[in-house]
């Protein structure tokens, strides 16, 4: 056998406790979040077994999926938010856990505090009761959403049962065009391998688009890799990683940190590591991508027009069924399509890049009257940067207001709800019917095709706004 | 917590011949809130079974007196999406035992295993003979039998293998699940922590 390993056989390898005979591999995991929505089972589950925590230091809590966006200083109205709240914080309590809930400064969603203040590293395992737990990857870390009774299972024994999944390299060569985000990259990368393409695969995303990225960019990357069904997706951690890492608080100080070096630079794939599937794709060829169906896998290039049935994979009537519900036919463009939301938020992409850049092209311009926008913060670190980078005012100054940080539209399950039939423009990650709302439309972008759409009122390439800018 | 024991099923099958199910649709996000595991079989399909008024949908097949039966046979990647296992204990509660496609989401696959409903995944021309199975008759039984793997379609006699592992499979016929397993270790892995570098 090779001794050549992956970055991700590397961590997945050193953190199996035990391995099962035709079994799934017992997995140790270094950090548990925890959310108010998939743990109150969890958390009974533990109190009917009578057991405790078994690692309370390595588990952490924020509320994020159902909070409200305007007003968290008054009480929650939705009596079963309330409720599920106040569990989640008698449950935090009770267990020891640290609890970030509504109103607390480090309060925020779960996938955006967790690097934010350290407590995601290279090198570790991460999961958490949502599937968008993936973004951590872009660490170098194995991080992926868990089921409730997986939820119950971290929380009693620190461990996880999973059968070790299949490996996938994605490499993006070349350089993006002007006005591709990693958003962009991202549904590309899904519009090429469909919704289900990366299911039972673990993946790696390698070369130099990746490397030149952001920590934010290679964040809304990897968090979008669930949406080709991958299990997670991951890059090595390298300078920009550490300068990222480095002081923050949970991250270790003196000579903790010289160790955890140490072993961080260990974390990349060796030379002739084999995969067990390989894909390349060039970089240079992505354009600004939007969605046009029901599931992220329905993307393209802005500029393209729908697909039709006969020219896609899966089943026809599936699809037709899909554009039926988006009321779109086949071959129609979508640029000039009239919208009615923008959302821009979410943990793809609420974090404080995300805001620059929708900044960056509504600058000067006003909000179109016929949308309505939702402005929400992934966390209060991203509002404080937002208001101290002087960006608040330039949304102001175009119409828009900022909202308090949580998930918001991305599921709707407060109030910030797409009414029936109307169409988003929105920078959340699932299309899905209903989403963000009963019968809502979603078309998924990145931040500037979202703020091209805010100022227009239709869906329109950012790149042409942003030529205008340049000449 | 433990589940039913799961051993051989002998049931008639309800039809969702669409792909790309998604767990949002399986139970939409507004209907997470409870802070038990009960109920949610209520709002098992909330959106394509009731209009937005709450009268169900005539099409759709749940509200077909047709169809009914212990396994559900979906189309291709059936699933996907949020890791919400709501999903699972909707399948659960609705009275299902068994999802049948032909390619299943990993979250919910987990999920259902963990919950005692058993994931079965055969091939895409199988798929279509249990499809046609039921539309000529929405009667035809099934047979789905843990222990050899195997599922029947009992009106023409055709079978097809499937996989689980021999760990999954021994927690479904005892109804043990892995916090059982895990506490049996808790030793190994207090021992492990101290080790890790995190
Ligand atoms: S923003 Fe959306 S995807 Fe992200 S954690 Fe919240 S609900 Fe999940």
């Amino acid at each position: 056998m090779s001794t050549k390993k992956t970055l991700f056989d590397k961590v997945w390898d050193s953190h199996v406790v035990h391995q099962i005979e035709n079994g799934p591999d017992v997995l140790f995991i270094d950090r548990h979040m925890v959310h108010e929505v998939t743990s109150p089972v969890a958390f009974l589950g533990l109190k009917n077994r009578g057991i405790r925590v078994m690692h309370p230091e390595k588990t952490f809590a924020t509320a994020d999926h159902n909070t409200p966006t305007i007003n968290q200083h008054l009480p929650v109205e939705d009596p079963l938010s309330a409720n599920q709240l106040k569990m989640l914080e008698e449950n935090a309590n009770e267990y020891g856990i640290s609890y970030w809930g509504l109103g607390h400064e480090k309060n925020g969603i779960v996938h955006v505090v967790g690097p934010e203040y350290g407590i995601t590293q290279p090198g570790a395992t991460i999961v958490c009761g949502d599937s968008h737990t993936s973004t951590h990857g872009a660490f170098g870390a194995i991080a992926f959403g868990i089921g409730t009774s997986e939820v119950e299972m971290v929380l009693a024994t620190q461990c996880i049962m999973q059968p070790k999944p299949k490996s996938m390299r994605i490499n993006i060569t070349g350089d993006l065009q002007y006005g591709v985000t990693p958003k962009d990259v991202a549904l590309f990368i899904i519009s090429q391998l469909t919704t289900s393409g990366a299911t039972g695969y673990f993946v790696e995303y390698a070369g130099d688009v990746f490397k030149s990225m952001t920590m934010e960019g290679r964040m809304t990357v990897c968090n979008l890799s669930i949406e080709m069904g991958a299990r997670g997706g991951m890059i090595a951690p390298d300078e920009t990683t550490f300068h990222y890492v480095k002081g923050r608080e949970f991250t270790p100080k003196g000579e903790a940190w010289d160790t955890a070096m140490n072993y961080w630079q260990t974390l990349y794939t060796d030379e002739g590591a084999e995969f067990d599937k390989e894909l390349t794709f060039d970089g240079s060829q992505i354009e600004p991508m939007i969605t046009y169906g029901t599931n992220p896998g329905m993307g393209m290039g802005i500029s393209k027009d729908i697909p039709n049935a006969a020219d896609v994979q899966g089943g026809a009537s599936t699809y037709k069924k899909s554009l039926q519900y988006m009321k779109f036919g086949e071959g129609d463009s979508m640029i000039g399509k009239s919208i009615d939301f923008v959302f821009l938020g979410s943990c793809t992409n609420g974090r404080i890049e995300d805001f620059r850049a929708f900044a960056s092209i509504v600058k000067g311009k006003q909000k179109a009257d016929n949308v309505t926008a939702w402005l929400v913060p992934g966390s209060h670190q991203v509002e404080a940067a937002i208001k101290e980078e002087g960006i608040l005012a330039i949304l102001n100054d175009a119409g828009f207001e900022l909202r308090e940080p949580g998930c918001s539209a991305c599921l709707a399950m407060n109030d910030d709800k797409v009414p029936p039939g109307k169409l988003a423009v929105s920078t959340s990650n699932r299309n899905f019917e209903g989403r963000q709302g009963p019968g809502s439309r979603t078309l998924l972008a990145s931040p500037l095709v979202a703020a091209a759409a805010a100022v227009t009122g239709k869906v329109t390439d950012p790149r042409e706004l942003m030529e205008k800018e340049l000449a | 917590m433990a589940y039913d024991k799961f051993n051989i099923l002998r049931t008639t099958a309800v039809p969702l011949p669409i792909e790309n199910v998604d767990t949002d649709q399986i139970i939409p996000a507004r209907f997470l809130k409870a802070t038990e595991r009960k109920g949610f079989g209520d709002n098992l399909f909330r959106d394509w079974r009731y209009n937005q008024d709450g009268t169900p949908k005539e099409d759709f097949v749940l509200n077909n007196p047709k169809y009914k039966g212990k396994i559900l046979v979906g189309g291709a990647n059936f699933g996907s999406g949020s890791s919400r296992e709501h999903a699972a204990w909707a399948v659960y509660d609705c009275g299902f035992r068994c999802v049948i496609s032909s390619f299943f989401a990993d979250i919910f696959r987990g999920n259902c295993l963990n919950i005692g409903v058993l994931p079965v995944q055969v091939s895409a021309e199988f798929l279509q003979k249990i499809f046609a199975a039921i539309e000529a008759d929405p009667n035809a039984e099934f047979e789905v039998s843990l222990e050899d793997q195997k599922v029947t379609i009992l009106a023409t006699g055709e079978s097809e293998p499937f996989d689980i592992n021999d760990y999954k499979k021994g927690n479904m016929t005892n109804g043990f699940d892995d916090i059982d397993y895990l506490l049996n270790i808790k030793e190994n892995i207090q021992e492990f922590a101290k080790s890790t570098p995190l």
